[in-house]
């Protein structure tokens, strides 16, 4: 067994822990909500598997439990985005009630 | 897989990078989810070059959670939002779950050689029985408590549960055994391989997680929610990492990874807010309404 692009993907894991750590720094607490939702939004990812189970030579209940999964993850994808752009949306008209314009 | 669609996968995880980078200052933060939704476009359309997928199947699928996910989305009130948000995470978890299931239902359907046969024949990259094994049972587990937690939260937060805490004696012991029992599972899921044990305690493995991830979010108060949203925010970007090592999808596991960590580091953020300790939101039992403001 050749484990070398197994522990690539390892490798990547561990260095996007490390960058996902990093990318977080002192949100102001009124952004914590819509950055949340926005990962939230991000992890809907799994959209990628729920495709990809959906290929045409699977079992059919493979298929059919894949299906479920993609109108699942696309409403967590499309769903997630579009809430954390109305929240982002009420923020910035606030914003330019204020001096800034 | 082809390269294109790898080289695609990397330019999707770099624009989730900046993304999460920008959705954490107020100026960029509209432009920040806008471009990680850019990122998702890529890694969706990329994802349909793949040849093969069950055209319909996809479009249907694809137009009725777009469909359903806009008009939950915009109709939602400007109040309801953080419980919509814990929908749509619930939705993902389980949407998880059911990728790991269905590699499952592959694995059983054509057996081991097969399964990992298909498996290098998709992603390029062989891996051993017991790796897939582990990586479809975890991926079950994680989506599992994820699903079920953000639902018993949509609860709390909507009202429609109440926001008290349910707390009742031997909760940490049932809690503690529920896992235990749940890793045992895993092991046989494991060490089963296609056969009739690795088939029951796949499905007791199911219904476990269901149950953990109500038994997590029932002893917390609805005052916590938004950090335990955000715990849970984390715990399906973690599913989904975990999913990407089933089918050895390199986007899978770096975005979902980005989440799984970037969620954590907001959930601590979220409690040192609300001068809290996480430890203490989880298993203190109170912040019913007292404890709650943040």
């Amino acid at each position: 067994m050749d484990y070398a692009p197994l522990l690539l993907l390892l490798f990547a894991f561990t260095l996007a822990i490390f960058l996902g750590f990093e990318l977080i720094s002192k949100v102001p607490s009124q952004l914590h909500t819509p950055l949340m939702s926005g990962s939230n939004a991000i992890s809907g990812i799994t959209i990628v598997g729920a495709l990809l189970a959906l290929s045409e030579w699977e079992p059919a209940l493979a298929k059919g439990v894949g299906f479920v999964a993609v109108v699942l993850a696309m409403i967590n994808v499309v769903g997630g985005y579009v809430v954390t752009d109305r929240m982002l949306g009420m923020f910035k008209k606030k914003e330019k009630g204020g001096p800034q314009g | 897989m082809s390269a294109w669609i790898n080289l695609l996968y990397i330019i999707s995880s770099i624009l989730f990078i900046f993304g999460i980078k920008k959705l954490g200052s107020a100026e960029t933060a509209r432009r920040g989810n806008a471009l990680s939704a850019v990122g998702m476009t890529l890694a969706i359309v990329a994802t349909l070059l793949y040849l093969g997928l069950e055209w319909w199947m996809v479009m249907l699928g694809m137009a009725l959670g777009s469909a359903i996910g806009y008009a939950a989305a915009t109709r939602v009130a400007m109040t309801g939002m953080p419980e919509m948000v814990a929908l749509f995470n619930g939705f993902g978890g389980l949407a998880s779950l059911l990728v790991g299931g269905a590699e499952w239902v592959k694995l059983r359907d054509g057996g081991w050689v097969h399964y990992l046969e298909g498996l290098k024949a998709q992603s390029g990259v062989a891996v051993p029985a017991w790796f897939a094994c582990v990586a479809i049972g975890l991926t079950i587990l994680v989506g599992g408590i994820t699903f079920t937690g953000s639902l018993v939260a949509y609860g709390k937060l909507s009202g429609k549960l109440g926001g008290k805490p349910v707390l009742f004696a031997g909760q940490q012991v049932v809690n503690g055994v529920m896992l235990a029992v749940a890793m045992a599972c895993l092991g046989g899921l494991v060490a089963g391989g296609d056969g009739p044990i690795a088939l029951g305690a796949g499905l007791i493995l199911i219904g476990l997680s269901l149950g953990i991830g109500v038994m997590m979010t029932i002893p917390i108060g609805g005052g916590d929610m938004p950090v335990v949203i955000s715990l849970l925010n984390s715990l399906s970007g973690v599913a989904a990492a975990l999913a990407g090592f089933i089918i050895l999808n390199n986007v899978l596991v770096v975005a979902g990874c980005l989440v799984g960590a970037s969620g954590i580091i907001l959930t601590v953020i979220m409690c040192k807010a609300m001068n809290r300790t996480l430890g203490n939101v989880l298993f203190g039992g109170f912040g019913a309404s007292t404890q709650g403001g943040g």
